[in-house]
Parts: C-alpha cells; structure tokens; sequence
C-alpha cells in the first residue's frame, strides 16, 4: 500500500527550483533512502512530504490518517526553554510514562529521561528524537540526515538501531544520508537526487548507473565495495550479524 | 472594593502579569523581545489616532497593534534581516505616534500616561477591558499550549504532527497585541516589554519544564504589580517604573539564588 506519493511535483522557494518534476511514493514496510550532494533538495522533499512546505506544481498524496515520525536534520533548544527529556516526549501529545520508558529502553536511553534537553549530547538527542518519532506510532518514520554530529560509530550505532526497530515494527522508513556505504546496505530503495530524480532503485542498480558515479565520482568505488560486501554478509549471516554488534552497543554506551 | 483606587490599581496589574506571564515565556523562548517593541510603540500611533477619531483608545491601540505585528510577522523571512527590520519599524512607529500626537490641537494629551502608563487612574471599565482581555489570551495560551511549544521546538515536528507552525505564529501575534492593547494603561507602551520578558527570565532559573516557567512567571509578575504599587504608594514613586523595578529585584534575586542552587 502506497502511504506517500508525488506526482511532477515541483518545489520553488525564494525564486529558485528546489526540486523539479519529482515522481516518489513509499510503501508500507519499505526503507528508502534518498542521496545526493549538498543544495540538491533532500531536506525540501522531506519537508514537502511532512506539509511544512506545499508544492509550487504538481501534487502531494498522503494516506488518509497517516501517521508520519520525523526526525528532523538539526533542532536547536534554546537554553532559555527549560524542558526534561520526559515532557519533550510528551510533546505535542500526551503519552503515559509506561509507554515513554519503554521506547526509551528501546533506543537505549532510559537513564536520560530527567534530564535537560540542552545539555544532552549529540547521541543522546539523535535518540531521544528517534524515541519521540516512535512514539508517534508512525506508519512512516523520516529521518532527515539523522546522525549529522556524530562520530562514526556512533552513527553506525544508530543506523543498526533504526534498522532493528524497522524490522520489529514493519515500519516505512524515509531517509536522507551522506553516508552512502551505510546507506545503501540498509536500503531496499535508493534515490539518487539532484533537483530531480536522477536515478533511482535497488541500491547495487543505482550504484553502477552513471548519473550516480557522475554526481558522487571516484569515492563511489570505495563505498560500493563495502556495499557489496555488508550485502553478502547479511544473505547469508543474519544471526550472526546481530550477535556481532551487542558488545558493541554496550560499549558505545557505556 | 473597586471603589478604592490602589485595589483596581492592584488587580490590573496582576491581571497583566498572568496574561503576561505564558505569553512572555514564549517571547523569550522565541527571541521575539524586539518584535515586541515594535508592537508596543506601534500603539503609541494608535492612541493618537483613536484620540483624533473619538473612538476608545483601548480599540484605536489594539489595531495598530495588530496591523504592526502582523505587518512584521509578514514580512519576516521576506529577504529583509529581522533585527533590522524591527528596528525600523520599532522607532518609527514610535516616531510617527509622537509626531501625530503633536497634531492633535484642542486635545489635552498626557503623554506620560501613555509612555510610562497610569495605573493609578484605572476605571472600572478599564478594569473589565483588563480582565477581559488577559481571560482571552490566557485561555488561547493554554488551548493550544502544546501545539504552541511543539511549534517553538522545531517546525518540522510540528509540520509532521499536523500542526501549522505559521497558524501557531498568528496566534502570538494576535496575543501580543491585545496584551499591549491592555497594559498601557498598566505600565506604558515602554515598559510593556519589560512585564513580559523580566518575569518570565526570572523564573527561568526555577523551572525545570516550560509549564512550571510559566506558572512561576505568572506568580513573580503578580508579585512585582502588589509590591511595586505598595512601593509606589509609600515613597510616591511612578506606578508602573516602581513595578519594573521589582520584576527586576526579583529576576536578579532569582539568578543568584539559581546559581548557588547549581553550584
């Protein structure tokens, strides 16, 4: 079932085309992700999708009663804002405290719940964000470039997560990311944009297309063999895979 | 009761400071205290021309007021610098409201009662404008209270919960104007900023979420109306100054204490 489609939909802000012509849907249970270099309109087809901006042309369809989980690019808490990590779960509708430790459990921060959100570092508020997005329920979860500011592990740490969570949940996932190699294992779907959509498929498709190797060049070598690898590794050692990374949660954690 | 004229004093001032107190919460939150001097010295022209026209200067303030905000909260994010653009529009505001005043010939005009406010002179139809119009912008701060903070956090979490940042921003907008609209009278278009940015980072080092910053907000702002009205009445001092000056005290009290607390 389709829960988000496009049809020529063109996006201008400030008398610039921020995306031109896109044609994009995700189904349910199906994890997309969207590449492509600074300024080509990732973040405006999130927004777009999310109805913080409508479209110049074209049109927008969302299923009925959709529920979306954004997770949004950077959020800035003012430090004159005093708010717990509790009450910002809450926000904007209430939830019971059993329901916001257990998706705190869940993303692996239940110690951060009294807590003020402007002294959290920057793991601790990509979580925290991700367990405010699940609490939404969503049918759809969007992350928009969700482990900008962290260090590699640490975003290896929270893709892992997002990943386990899509597969407990059945959950859409949209995503947006710079980190191609993680991506693209992680994808079943990959849009390659540049204003509009250049390529787009099965990540190893759009990996060899050329419009991809055009934007991304020679780097593209590198992180498709990690592809191919990771990929291979995952048919044929599921359980393994999981096993491999506990120790290495904790760690990260501790 | 009302007949005495420090009790009507006295209740307009604390109605002032609950209205106040949400809203100002969100002003520092949002870092809209210039867009505040603008609505407020807007008003200055609207009591000119409410004088001018013979209609309420309550009515003629809470127009302009309105126009302003809105007018700024257009054009913002329109290519013009937003500090700059209060800062325009603020003091000119501010000016022309001076000069159409001084046009006003055949009208008696205490210019200090607008600027620095009269609280002393306040009626009994004052006072229900007052009450009236803090009743309405305290229920519209907590009906939407949640969505108004969701919107002030991120408009991308408030976009994907179905809430319209922008609808959120008029709402203020509109707020703020009738709290200007009802505290001239209270401390003056001058001073109206301080009521609702002072009490609201006094209580800053109190709260721990933006619910119990508001209520503390709104029992410090009460607070410096009863005790600067006391002042006020003892050393014969200016009403809405002497209330300032306590919300003041009280913020720099509440900064020292929020220190040793953290130390």
């Amino acid at each position: 079932m389709t829960l988000v489609k496009t049809v020529g939909m063109t996006v201008q802000m400030g008398g610039t085309t921020a995306l031109k012509n896109v044609d994009f849907s995700i189904s349910r249970g199906e994890i997309v992700t969207v590449v492509g270099p600074n300024g080509s309109g990732k973040s405006t087809l999130m927004r777009a999708i999310i109805g913080a901006i409508a479209p110049t042309k074209g049109h927008i369809d969302r299923l009925d009663g959709l529920r979306i989980g954004y997770v949004p690019q950077s959020l800035h808490i003012d430090p004159t804002l005093p708010i717990t990590v509790r009450r910002f779960l809450s926000l904007p509708h209430r939830k019971s405290a059993a329901e916001i430790e257990a998706v705190m459990t869940r993303v692996q921060a239940e110690n951060l719940l009294e807590k003020q959100m402007f002294t959290l570092s920057g793991g601790q508020f990509q979580r925290t964000l991700l367990a405010r997005a699940l609490l939404e329920k969503p049918d759809l979860l969007i992350l928009d470039e969700p482990t900008t500011g962290l260090d590699q592990p640490g975003s290896a740490a929270f893709y892992r997560l997002i990943e386990d969570i899509r597969q407990e949940l059945g959950t859409a996932v949209l995503m947006v990311s710079h980190e191609l190699h993680v991506v693209m294992s992680a994808s079943d779907r990959v849009i390659c944009l540049n204003g509009h959509v250049c390529c787009s498929g099965a990540p190893d498709v759009v990996a060899s297309a050329p419009e991809y190797r055009a934007l991304f060049g020679s780097g593209t070598q590198g992180a498709l063999a990690l592809y191919r690898h990771d990929h291979d590794h995952h048919h044929h050692h599921d359980h393994n895979h999981d096993h491999d990374h506990g120790p290495e949660q904790e760690h990260e954690h501790a | 009761m009302l007949d005495d004229f420090l009790v009507r004093a006295t209740l307009a001032g604390i109605g002032v400071a609950i209205a106040a107190a949400p809203l100002g919460c969100f002003v520092v939150w949002r870092r809209m205290a210039y867009f505040g001097d603008a609505t407020s010295h807007a008003a200055i022209l609207g009591i000119a021309l409410a004088l001018a026209l013979n209609i309420s200067v309550f009515t003629g303030a809470l127009v302009i007021a309105l126009v302003m905000a809105l007018t700024v909260s257009t054009l913002s994010g329109k290519g013009f610098a937003m500090d700059t653009l209060l800062g325009v529009t603020a003091h000119s505001a501010l000016a022309i409201g001076l000069v159409a005043v001084s046009f006003l010939s055949g009208v008696r005009l205490d210019l200090m009662a607008y600027l620095f406010g009269d609280i002393l002179a306040v009626g009994r139809s004052d006072l229900a404008i007052i009450w009236l119009g803090a009743a309405l912008v305290l229920l519209l701060m907590l009906r939407r209270w949640s969505a108004l903070l969701t919107a002030t956090l991120n408009h991308g979490l408030a976009s994907a919960s179905g809430i319209n940042p922008k609808r959120e921003q008029f709402i203020l907008t509109v707020s703020l104007a009738v709290v200007v609209a009802v505290a001239i009278k209270v401390v003056g278009v001058l001073l109206i900023v301080a009521m609702l940015i002072i009490p609201s980072a006094a209580a800053r080092p109190l709260a721990r979420t933006p619910e119990s910053m508001a209520f503390f907000a709104g029992i410090i702002g009460a607070l410096s109306a009863v005790l600067g009205l006391r002042a006020s009445y003892l050393y014969d001092t200016p009403a809405g100054p002497s209330i300032v000056c306590v919300a003041a005290g009280l913020f720099l009290l509440s900064n020292i204490l929020g220190r040793f607390r953290v130390a």
